[in-house]
């Protein structure tokens, strides 16, 4: 690997790096009490990450550059291969990029939520999960992929349950969630058994040109069977989605900022990548599988998660809905089997990632300031939070897609990609999908800016912290920003998609 | 001087109007205000002049994408024109009102107006188009009672329909001619259609309107000005771009030119028999455009022009009564006359030009019309709309001023309008005269060279005859006492009428969006109708589809949707 802007020494290292500090760095962390130091422990294990990825990322800007690293020196395909090219590039740069500004936001919002005893262990339990996804995104190996999804599933399991002091219920969201996700991450891995017995190695892009050479394995196929619902299950893909709300809905502010923009995210990028890369695009089942079982599936999720959202008065499970609405989205992209159709996922995945980054981190300063949660609270919250409501606000916007924030953009590539694949309905149904989500925005609005507060809420309120307005401001921009210069976010996607599709083995 | 005209060649002017609504909203100095609010459409005027050569500017290159930000040409410049003139004229008789998002909105949607008019392609178009719906609602929000809410909501919900339609129809649109370029469309494709219909709904199409009525008469005094100027003049701009010469246009004019007169009669409301007067003016200019004749669409551009002048005068004249009494019903209205002598006199001049007296800028538009239609051979059509001026027209022109300035008096004892009010009045109704005598300027600025000479005998003649027809009738019915005089007896409320009626998809759309808005304003503890109720059961947070999952249920999910995957793989090709 060429080096970018760290030193030789490091850069040669940097794929394993930025799995391995975030993950040694949470011993440390659980074992200091003071869960101020944690905090920081955990800022620099991530900002480092986000060096790192920035350091990967332009690394492999340059026309199908994939960086390919043997851990312990033991060459691929036996040893374990962390493999990167612009598409987990781009993830790994989301991811630490989000992290960090999440992991900000964390410092106050943390502090009052979670009980002092158990905010170290919070931080280290965080920090495993943040490795386990990084993990995720970088190997290049099938069983890897499995241990690091399973060293993120777990340590989530844990911060999600950490929202009991808020609500109790965070208790049984976290147990399904548990029990959802092991059943997602068995499908997995005996999937890759499959796969396994079938080809006889665990590297993915090993795997990919035996499958290809093989001409027909029906082991192949129940294989392929088993990730694509196994993954789809982590990715909240409609109607496996139902763990999502509950846990988004009762984690602590912090996590589900965090979960909201990567966790599910690395999940859609597992399925590109065994989709694309090990199995091949041109083979029948997998294009069937994709037309017939996943693409509706995205359409219903649009629609019903989006008429869900309607109806919830839970500000966080209504994001939540919305939340997998948005993944119908992203597997509409997926689901057309075109160039176009993949960026657009990938790009919406971007833009999604900013926008409820936005509008989880907004909900948490409100919660922050007057702990509170249903739409029927948040009267006349612009007159007393108006910079924290107009974050909130363009967020919001972004979500629903008005032109000049990011949400448009990827909307509108997103309707490009489906006329240019002809289908119409699908234009339909994202157009439906956007009304409805202007209702459901528009009745959070109008409870902001246009209902008078209540008595109550004239007393003045907690300030809002720097590392709260910093983070949310960040993002907020990043909304505007991206969605009048959208260039930069564009090329990402192409480029990732790009590199999807060339890493797949083209007979 | 001609450096600065120089330097403005090229330049949109509804930049410099949104620029300032956007400083406006952020001053918090009223005069400095104030001030921006009467430069930012001088220095729009000055662009719009500096700008002599028809042709496309500000071009910006966005990807794949080529938007046109500023296609100044024959069927725009008017256009602009005519919204600027009326920004300017909002500036001044909003100069008493301290209220800085009014005051900021408004230009920006003024500005916008400008922005849609200029746009060569749908893109801007559609960016303009919801700027519009978006900055005009805050002017319903504005009058700050409950009912103002809700119908600001229902406006903005019907707005942004309007939008979202646009954007799908230009998609569809685009993606089969390959080029977003705003221009003729017609009614032969499906993207057109749709089209048609995000136009129709800010035209106030018949069955479309009921957003105008239900929320400018809830909007300020000066937000009511404000509004009956612009969303509805630009979908007529925009039907006049894309539509030109559609057969069906003709009988839908005509059916609005005519419809609103059982309204106009029953309204106790006076700024609602205005909006239902906006309604008919319209529907001559549709006509107008559906002829699509060069005359035709002089027509429905000079009308557009003058339109905008003598309906923003009478809703000043409504507001400044309004202002001075706090009311605007005709049963508690009577001999203002004597109070305010200024106002009665240009709502009076107002009337004269919005019933086509000769002599004022209505007669000469008007018989634009009546000869293009006449020319085009309809016959029927021609029937209905001279009807219809004599009708509708001519009966809400006399029923405002006499009902407020004369008619029964009911002892208010008030002063005479604010000065800046009647200066904005004034203005407007020294145009509505200028127009009328020197129409040889205003065809000057119509969007096709023509020979027509507004002043012959028989135009004249027919003219006079009608405006008898229509005193007569309304003597008569002031004599029968079919206005009313005792208090709403509005029974007829188009609303509720109009949502019963809803047919076709849009209705649907729109109704089931005004229901949703409804229930999203009142929270979850009113559910409208029984559709809302049902939707409710299943999704809400104590709905079947919402409950919480036993683990159970969804692992066989997980199990069903694994036989899905598998049953397809098995029976694809390999």
């Amino acid at each position: 690997m060429e080096p970018q802007f760290l030193p030789a020494a490091i850069a040669a290292h940097a794929p394993a790096l930025l799995v391995m500090i975030p993950l040694i760095l949470s011993a440390p962390a659980a074992m200091i009490t003071s869960g101020r130091a944690a905090w920081v422990m955990a800022l620099l294990g991530v900002g480092a990450a986000l060096v790192l990825a920035a350091e990967i990322f332009l690394a492999t800007r340059a026309e199908g550059a994939v960086l390919s690293y043997a851990m312990g020196g033991w060459e691929p395909p036996f040893g374990i291969e962390f493999r990167i090219d612009a598409l987990n590039a781009a993830l790994l740069l989301l991811l630490g990029s989000t992290g960090f500004l999440a992991l900000l936001f964390a410092g106050p919002s943390v502090a009052d939520e979670i009980s002092r005893q158990k905010q170290s262990l919070f931080y280290s339990a965080f920090l495993i999960c943040f490795a386990g996804l990084a993990g995720v995104a970088s190997t290049g190996d099938a069983f890897n992929l499995f241990v690091f999804l399973e060293i993120s599933s777990i340590a989530t399991y844990a911060i999600i349950a950490m929202g009991w002091s808020n609500d109790r219920q965070a208790l049984t969201a976290s147990f399904n969630y548990l029990v959802m996700g092991t059943i997602g991450a068995t499908f997995f891995v005996i999937g890759a058994g499959f796969i396994y017995m079938s080809t006889g190695t665990l590297n993915m892009a090993d795997m990919g040109r035996a499958i290809a050479e093989m001409n027909g394995n029906r082991a192949v196929e129940v294989g392929f069977a088993f990730i694509l619902v196994g993954i789809g299950l982590k990715a909240a893909l409609f109607p496996l989605h139902q763990w999502l709300p509950n846990a988004y809905a009762y984690a602590p502010n912090f996590v589900t900022t965090f979960l909201a923009t990567t966790a599910t995210k690395i999940a859609f990028y597992v399925i590109i990548r065994f989709r694309y890369d090990v199995f091949s695009i041109q083979t029948g089942f997998v294009t069937n599988a994709m037309l017939w079982v996943i693409t509706p599936l995205a359409i219903a999720g649009m629609l019903v998660a989006s008429t869900q959202a309607l109806f919830q008065n839970n500000v966080r499970r209504l994001f939540a809905y919305s939340s997998v609405a948005q993944v119908g989205y992203m597997m509409l992209g997926l689901g057309m089997a075109t160039s176009l159709g993949l960026s657009a996922g990938m790009l919406h995945l971007t833009n999604h990632a900013m926008m409820k980054g936005a509008l989880f981190m907004a909900l948490g300063a409100f919660a922050l300031s007057y702990g509170i949660r249903r739409i029927a609270d948040f009267k006349g919250l612009g007159q007393v939070m108006p910079m924290t409501s107009a974050a909130f606000t363009i967020g919001a916007l972004s979500l629903v897609g008005v032109p000049f924030t990011v949400g448009f953009i990827s909307k509108f590539y997103l309707i490009q990609a489906a006329l240019d694949a002809g289908w119409w309905w699908a234009v339909a149904a994202i157009l439906i999908s956007s009304v409805i989500a202007v209702f459901y925005v528009y009745r959070i609005l109008v409870a902001i800016w246009v209902t008078p507060p209540n008595e109550a809420r004239k007393a003045s309120p907690k300030r809002v912290p720097l590392a709260i307005a910093v983070p949310l401001a960040i993002l907020a921009g990043a909304n505007l920003v991206f969605g009048v210069w959208a260039e930069p976010i564009v090329d990402m996607a192409r480029a990732a998609a790009d590199a999807a599709i060339a890493a797949g083995v083209n007979p | 001087m001609t450096d600065l005209f120089g330097a403005l060649h090229g330049v949109n002017p509804a930049l410099f109007l949104i620029l300032g609504g956007v400083l406006a909203l952020a001053l918090p100095w009223a005069l400095a205000r104030k001030a921006v609010m009467i430069a930012a459409p001088l220095l729009g005027l000055a662009a719009w002049f500096a700008t002599r050569e028809p042709g496309v500017y500000g071009v910006i290159e966005l990807g794949p994408m080529t938007l046109e930000t500023f296609r100044y040409d024959g069927l725009s410049r008017i256009w602009a024109l005519v919204f600027l003139l009326a920004a300017f004229l909002n500036g001044i008789y909003a100069l008493h009102e301290r209220s800085r998002i009014s005051d900021g909105s408004a230009l920006i949607y003024a500005g916008a107006a400008v922005g849609a008019v200029f746009a060569g392609d749908f893109l801007t178009l559609f960016v303009y188009w919801e700027l519009t719906a978006l900055f005009s609602a805050p002017l319903i929000f504005a009058a700050g009672t409950p009912a103002s809410q809700r119908a600001g909501l229902r406006y903005l919900a019907i707005q942004v329909l309007s939008g979202v339609l646009l954007l799908g129809g230009a998609a569809v649109w685009a993606s089969q001619t390959g080029s977003w370029t705003f221009d003729a469309i017609g009614t032969d494709s499906p993207a057109g259609l749709v089209l048609l219909i995000a136009f129709g709904i800010k035209a106030a199409f018949p069955l479309l309107h009921m957003w105008m009525q239900d929320a400018y008469p809830k909007a300020t005094g000066v937000g009511a000005v404000v509004l009956s100027a612009f969303t509805t003049k630009l979908a007529v701009y925009a039907l006049a771009r894309g539509f030109a010469g559609t057969e069906i246009l003709i009988t839908i004019g005509a059916i609005m030119a005519v419809f609103p007169i059982l309204f106009v009669i029953v309204e106790n409301d006076l700024r609602r028999t205005l909006a239902y007067a906006l309604n008919n003016q319209l529907g001559f200019m549709v006509v107008g455009v559906g002829v699509g004749t060069p005359l035709g669409l002089n027509a429905a551009a000079a009308n557009a022009f003058v339109g905008v002048f003598y309906m923003a005068l009478m809703f000043m004249a409504m507001g400044a009564v309004m202002h001075r009494t706090g009311t605007a019903k005709v049963s508690e209205l009577g001999g203002l006359f004597r109070s305010m002598p200024i106002t009665g006199v240009l709502s009076i001049v107002g009337a004269l030009a919005l019933v086509g007296a000769p002599l004022f800028s209505g007669f000469v538009t008007k018989t634009l019309v009546l000869s293009a239609v006449s020319y085009h051979g309809d016959m029927l059509v021609y029937a209905v709309l001279v009807f219809a001026a004599a009708g509708v027209m001519e009966l809400s022109a006399l029923k405002v001023p006499f009902f407020a300035f004369f008619g029964k008096d009911r002892g208010y004892k008030v002063k005479e309008a604010p000065l800046n009010m009647l200066l904005a009045m004034g203005l407007a109704a020294f145009l509505c005269i200028y127009l009328g005598a020197h129409w040889q300027a205003l065809y000057g600025l119509l969007p096709f060279a023509m020979d027509y000479q507004p002043y012959t005998a028989d135009n004249v003649i027919g003219q006079v005859q009608i405006l008898l027809a229509g005193a007569f009738a309304f003597a008569l019915m002031v004599w029968l006492n079919l206005f009313p005089l005792r208090g709403d007896r509005t029974i007829l409320d188009a609303d509720w009428l109009y949502r019963r009626v809803g047919d076709g998809v849009v209705r649907w759309g729109g109704a089931m969006g005004v229901l949703l808005a409804g229930a999203s304003e009142r929270g979850l503890g009113v559910v409208i109708g029984r559709w809302t109720r049902r939707l409710f059961n299943l999704f809400s947070p104590a709905g079947s589809l919402s409950r919480i999952f036993p683990s159970g249920l969804m692992a066989i999910w997980t199990g069903v949707l694994l036989a899905a995957v598998v049953l397809v793989a098995y029976f694809s090709p390999l």
